[in-house]
């Protein structure tokens, strides 16, 4: 039976070139990169020559600007805490976005429990971030901004250029989470002007496990782990070197392969997001129709709850995911969807696709063939569905 | 996440629909909430002889309204008002702990039913 996995924010499949590059530095260059030997002289060449493939990925402009971590949330969490902490004495006030994943979002809770104010700016129905509302927020008192690149839930990218030239208009510091948008769309550091950047192994294809932290030359922010040394003193402990080394890879082949493989996965979104809206009446786009990840399809169907429709798709083996509460921990619905002015009922009846290098256009038009079936079915049972469309459908 | 009761319910629910000239309906929940339900009840001589149900949920809110029309149907009102939250649960063989709380609502959506039942047949005697 077909199976369709379209959940890649989610997880992704480590692609088998980043394997192999990995494999050597479980079985042969084990050595640690801080000895003196010919081990550890294989291992620091494999740390080093990762580094330099990840800077060149953002075009860093140094090598050592980029700190390896253990996953995109422990990169924010540090980016955050690490410059609060350090530059608290000019002054205790955070800019964040009220879409942030939830890594910035509980961070910034918490700096409010230390006593820091933090400011979370509004966005507008497709998920833009509002840039007046940041211009007012901005004041010297502000040490620091942090926005993502792009939302992995409803797709938008966000004007980082803009922001960044605002952000810097002060003397804040500009993180910017870029987790869900590194090896999907171009980034430039130096173009952009971000002091501090995120980024995820397993988002680009490589393994999970393995996170970074881009710290532009000069940004001052407290260490994450002391210890011996290692990361430029950053983030002591012994480096999780074959992990490193393979996403080290994947930020190489996402630099060389990204042109061609976003251009087929915009194609394949398109038409996935054409069809939804044809074949399902109520439907509607999550987030921003142009200024969106090419692998990004989030859409909402009225009077219909998201986890009955994903386990119907299940059934049908295809995996998905919902911006639903009940599939999360929680029983709000997401606080990205209620951002961008959904109310409860819509953002309980969404949907999220992510597209990988592995879906063709079969498994698009599979699926798009699938949900009106099952939109149909769940409609008839509900309530809510007003009573025209019920006899319609 | 689900017992294999709970998608069996799911995926071929018993008694969806409405009743139109129903004796007794009840709704519950709110999609807000992410959960909503309504039930619809035909008495005769004091038994529920048909019962049918719309909901709008996760696949526990549509495997506990399933189970309670099986757990209802031909019931007496008073054996009927018995049935409550952790029955429907147990014959489900048990429900994710999050959704015991939010989308576990089936029974009291058949005791809203019943007691709309009792209110019109009162204010039918008056």
């Amino acid at each position: 039976m077909r199976r369709v996995y379209m959940d890649h924010t989610a997880g992704k499949p480590v692609d088998p070139r980043v394997i192999e590059t990995m494999k050597p530095y479980f079985e042969k260059s084990y050595g640690n990169p801080a000895s003196l030997h010919s081990f550890a002289q294989e291992a620091r060449k494999g740390l080093e020559g990762a580094r330099e493939k990840v800077a060149e990925l953002i075009n860093a402009e140094r090598k050592e600007e980029i700190v390896f971590t253990s996953c995109a949330t422990e990169s924010n969490n540090w980016a955050i805490r690490g410059v609060a902490a350090r530059n608290q004495d000019r002054g205790k006030h955070v800019i964040t976005t009220s879409i942030e994943h939830m890594s910035v979002m509980n961070v910034c809770k918490y700096l409010t429990r230390q006593g820091f104010k933090v400011s979370f700016l509004p966005v507008d129905k497709q998920g833009t971030v509002d840039l007046e509302a940041l211009m007012k927020e901005l004041t010297d008192e502000t040490i620091l901004v942090s926005a993502m690149y792009a939302n992995g839930e409803i797709g938008t990218i966000e004007p980082i250029k803009e922001i960044s030239e605002i952000v810097h208009s002060e003397k804040a510091y500009f993180h910017v989470d870029a987790t869900a948008a590194a090896g999907q769309i171009p980034i430039d550091v130096q173009e952009d002007g971000a002091d501090l950047v995120t980024l995820s192994s397993n988002d680009m294809y490589g393994p999970k496990g393995v996170g970074a932290l881009y710290v532009r030359k000069g940004t001052k922010l407290d260490p994450l782990i002391y210890g011996g040394g290692q990361e430029y003193g950053l983030r002591s402990g012994t480096e999780n070197l074959p992990g490193i080394v393979g996403m080290g890879k994947a930020a190489e082949l996402a630099k060389a392969e990204m042109g061609v493989e976003s251009r087929r996965l915009r194609c394949l979104r398109d038409k996935f997001i054409k069809g939804l809206l044809e074949k399902i009446p109520h439907s509607f786009l999550n987030g921003h129709p142009v200024k969106r990840l090419p692998n990004n399809v989030a859409a909402r169907f009225s009077y219909i709850e998201g986890e009955s429709m994903l386990l119907n798709l299940e059934m049908a083996s295809v995996a998905a995911s919902s911006g639903s509460a009940c599939t999360a921990k929680t029983l709000e619905p997401s606080h990205v969807l209620r951002a961008i002015g959904l109310k409860h009922e819509e953002a309980h009846g969404s949907l999220l696709f992510t597209l990988g290098k592995q879906n063709s256009e079969d498994d698009v038009d599979y699926v798009v063939g699938l949900l009106p079936d099952i939109v149909k079915r769940l409609r008839a049972m509900s309530p809510i569905t007003p009573k025209e469309l019920r006899e319609s459908v | 996440m689900y017992s294999e009761k709970v998608m069996e319910h799911f995926k071929n629910p018993h008694n969806v629909g409405e009743i139109p000239d129903a004796d007794g309906v009840g709704t519950v929940g709110n999609p807000v909430c992410g959960d909503m339900m309504t039930i619809y009840i035909k008495v005769k001589d004091n038994r529920i002889v048909d019962i049918k149900f719309k909901t709008f949920g996760c696949g526990a809110a549509v495997a506990t309204s399933s189970m309670i029309t099986e757990l209802a149907k031909n019931k007496t009102l008073e054996d009927a008002l018995k049935v409550n939250r952790q029955n429907v649960a147990d014959s489900l063989g048990g429900l994710p702990p999050i959704k015991m709380h939010c989308s576990n609502l089936a029974a009291d959506a058949l005791h809203e039913a019943i007691k709309d039942y009792q209110k019109k047949r009162e204010a039918h005697k008056k």
